[in-house]
């Protein structure tokens, strides 16, 4: 990331807001189109003032129709314009697959190069606001699964800017997840100006010697809770951001866990068939003798998703505590 | 008393369609239904895999390509506009190499057959996922509007098949919304491969579903390749000067089975083929040229010549060329350099 000497302090949700504005003043090739986008100006108030600045034309209120909000970014962006489209929550995103995984991600390959794709699809996801089944899940893993997409889901707000920057100058489509419950709660120094930072590339947040944890969105910032508890013990674990999860940086990973010997992946997605699985199977392929204990994975229950009542929601979210447990379990391995 | 070729000529409804024009609507037919069977013969002959049909639909689309403006507007096809792109300049050679899956074909061999894409001619890029390429004309037509590029508009065709997907009900509404410069061309061939109108919808005409979306919808005889270029062109021009978007639908049939992998005879009889065989748009139009005294039977049997002579050779040429290699499959996954996840 190439620091800038000026930087202020803000959230998440300034974050995405600064650099969409930025992307809106530099290139009038930008559109931003989605559900209640311009009049409301995003229902998190992402974008409030834009349609103002910008124009209905730039800003794009559009029906409630998911499959073609990204049908209809996939058209501009085929023919030049650089679209922002919003999935209002990653929940309603389930319409437009089709559009995302069968078009959005093939156009360059099916058409042998001739047509591209340059296209920004960002949504908010994940739990802990209760959200309910319909307003809290996670989505990557029913899109990591498909190469011609790329995924980031950053969660500090100088990485949520820098990516957000790498994703709107791609020339290739990427999802864009903002954890909704880090919005608000999650704030630090984001450079001023534009840069950007590099898709596919994790950041190692806290260095560690004796466990490699591996995380994204919230669950980070719990990990490093959980992480600092027990350094203040002993333990030294590493903590793995992985800011994009397509492509994945392997290099990261394995560098980390050939050092510190030993692997937790922790994250609010399903278990079964999430981003761990395909980590875990990654090390046990490339890493497995320089392993001292099993993998493990901390992640959702086997469940549809979080319930909207406290308990259920409790049941389904890890914590910081949680993490702690686990970490120190594999320490002590 | 016989009327004089003036008289006749006079008598021909051409909605300002030259001779040259209308020989080359002719052309285009003539060029479509060989083509077409070239593909069926070179499946029946183990030479490729699949091939699409498109027998039926020649004088719709033919007529609409006539209307479409090269170099300036879009077309969003579907998978059995043969004659809507070569009408447009695709060229007998890359049908072929499509046919064949070469390396030179546009798509790299990858697609399907009759799934043409060319940036050159202006047809975008679609899968085979029915109705997913109607938002994407929709969102070429939005970047027309925007950039104020009023001489351009968008082409988007479809079976009637398609026009119950949900993507097809959303793009229609978001182009009336923002009056977009793009007419939404339906040909209706009856059957959703095996499926007919009268399981599809509840009101067959779907042009009158224009009234819902607030623009203007048309129905016209697609088997007429001039009464098709006459609706056509005035929903582009429309389109083109500010005047929003049209659906229109040319009633046509299907000759041929879905594909060379379907049996059309499970769901459908041969009288119901021959009857509207009987509308057959190649010698109605041929008729229609002739008795004009547009083209004589010399002239017409020597275009027949001709366009059979261009696909011999477009097989020969493009059978001749290399397949992709097999690293080719790990190229243009996205831009630049790529290290596959293995």
């Amino acid at each position: 990331m190439a620091v800038t000497a000026a930087s202020k302090v803000m959230n998440n949700v300034e974050a995405v807001r600064e650099t969409l504005y930025e992307a809106m003043k530099a290139d009038d090739r930008t559109i931003i189109l989605g559900e209640d986008v311009g009049n409301r100006g995003n229902v998190f108030l992402i974008s409030k003032g834009f349609i103002e600045e910008f124009g209905p034309d730039r800003v794009i209120d559009t029906p409630i129709a998911e499959a073609s909000i990204v049908g209809i970014a996939v058209g501009m962006a085929m023919e030049g314009l650089r679209p922002i489209a919003e999935i209002q929550f990653a929940d309603f995103i389930y319409p437009a697959f089709n559009q995302i995984v069968g078009e959005a991600a093939k156009t360059r390959y099916r058409s042998n190069g001739e047509y591209t794709c340059p296209l920004v699809i960002r949504t908010p996801y994940g739990g802990g606001v209760r959200g309910a089944l319909s307003h809290s899940v996670c989505i990557e893993a029913l899109f990591y699964h498909v190469p011609g997409l790329k995924i980031v889901a950053p969660s500090f707000p100088a990485d949520v800017k820098g990516l957000l920057n790498a994703a709107i100058d791609d020339p290739d489509p990427v999802l864009f997840l903002e954890h909704k419950k880090t919005y608000r709660l999650i704030k630090g120094d984001v450079p001023e100006g534009h840069y950007t930072i590099p898709i596919g590339k994790a950041d190692i947040k806290k260095t560690g010697t004796q466990l490699t944890v591996v995380s994204y969105g919230l669950y980070v910032h719990w990990a490093l809770d959980a992480a600092k508890k027990l350094e203040a013990e002993g333990m030294s674990v590493e903590v793995i951001d992985l800011r994009s999860i397509r492509p994945m940086d392997r290099t990261t990973i394995l560098e980390s866990v050939r050092r510190t010997r030993k692997l937790l992946i922790i994250h609010e997605d399903n278990k079964f068939g999430g981003i761990g699985a395909e980590i875990s199977a990654m090390v046990a392929e490339d890493a497995l003798f320089d392993l001292d204990a099993p993998i493990r994975r901390l992640c959702a229950p086997d469940v549809p998703a979080m319930g909207y009542a406290q308990p259920l929601e409790e049941e389904y979210m890890s914590s910081p505590e949680a993490m702690a447990d686990a970490m120190h379990e594999m320490v002590r391995f | 008393m016989a009327k004089t070729d003036t008289q006749v000529r006079t008598s021909l409804e051409r909605h300002g369609l030259s001779d040259q024009q209308l020989k080359e609507i002719f052309r285009t037919m003539l060029l479509q239904r060989q083509l077409d069977n070239r593909g069926f013969q070179l499946n029946r002959q183990g030479k490729i895999p699949f091939a699409l049909g498109s027998e039926g639909h020649e004088g719709l689309q033919a007529g609409a390509a006539m209307a479409f403006h090269r170099g300036k507007d879009v077309l969003a096809p579907y998978y059995r506009d043969l004659g809507l792109a070569v009408g447009i300049g695709f060229s007998p050679y890359e049908v072929l190499l499509s046919l064949f899956a070469r390396a030179a074909d546009h798509n790299g061999g990858r697609q399907f057959p009759n799934h043409y894409s060319s940036k050159k001619a202006g047809m975008m890029s679609f899968s085979s996922i029915l109705a997913a390429h109607i938002p994407h004309a929709v969102g070429a037509a939005y970047a027309m509007k925007y950039r104020k590029e009023s001489d351009r508009a968008v082409l988007v065709t479809c079976g009637d098949g398609t026009t119950s997907e949900g993507e097809w009900h959303e793009s229609l509404n978001f182009a009336a919304i923002h009056k977009l410069p793009i007419v939404f061309l339906v040909e209706n061939n009856e059957w959703a491969i095996s499926t007919p109108l009268d399981k599809q919808m509840g009101q067959p005409e779907i042009y009158k579903r224009a009234v819902g979306y607030g623009m203007p919808g048309e129905r016209f005889n697609g088997f007429d390749p001039i009464e098709t270029y006459d609706v056509v062109k005035r929903a582009l021009d429309l389109a083109r000067s500010g005047g929003g978007p049209s659906l229109v639908e040319g009633m046509c049939y299907r000759f041929l089975a879905h594909s060379t992998d379907d049996n059309d005879m499970t769901y459908r009889t041969t009288e119901e083929v021959i009857e509207h065989r009987k509308d057959d748009p190649l010698p109605r139009f041929e008729n229609v040229l002739l008795n004009a005294g547009i083209m004589d039977a010399g002239a017409i049997a020597q275009l027949k010549k001709d366009v059979l002579r261009e696909t011999n050779e477009a097989t020969d040429a493009a059978e001749a060329m290399p397949y992709p290699v097999a690293q080719d499959l790990y190229t243009h996954l996205y831009e630049g350099a790529w290290e596959p996840w293995q």
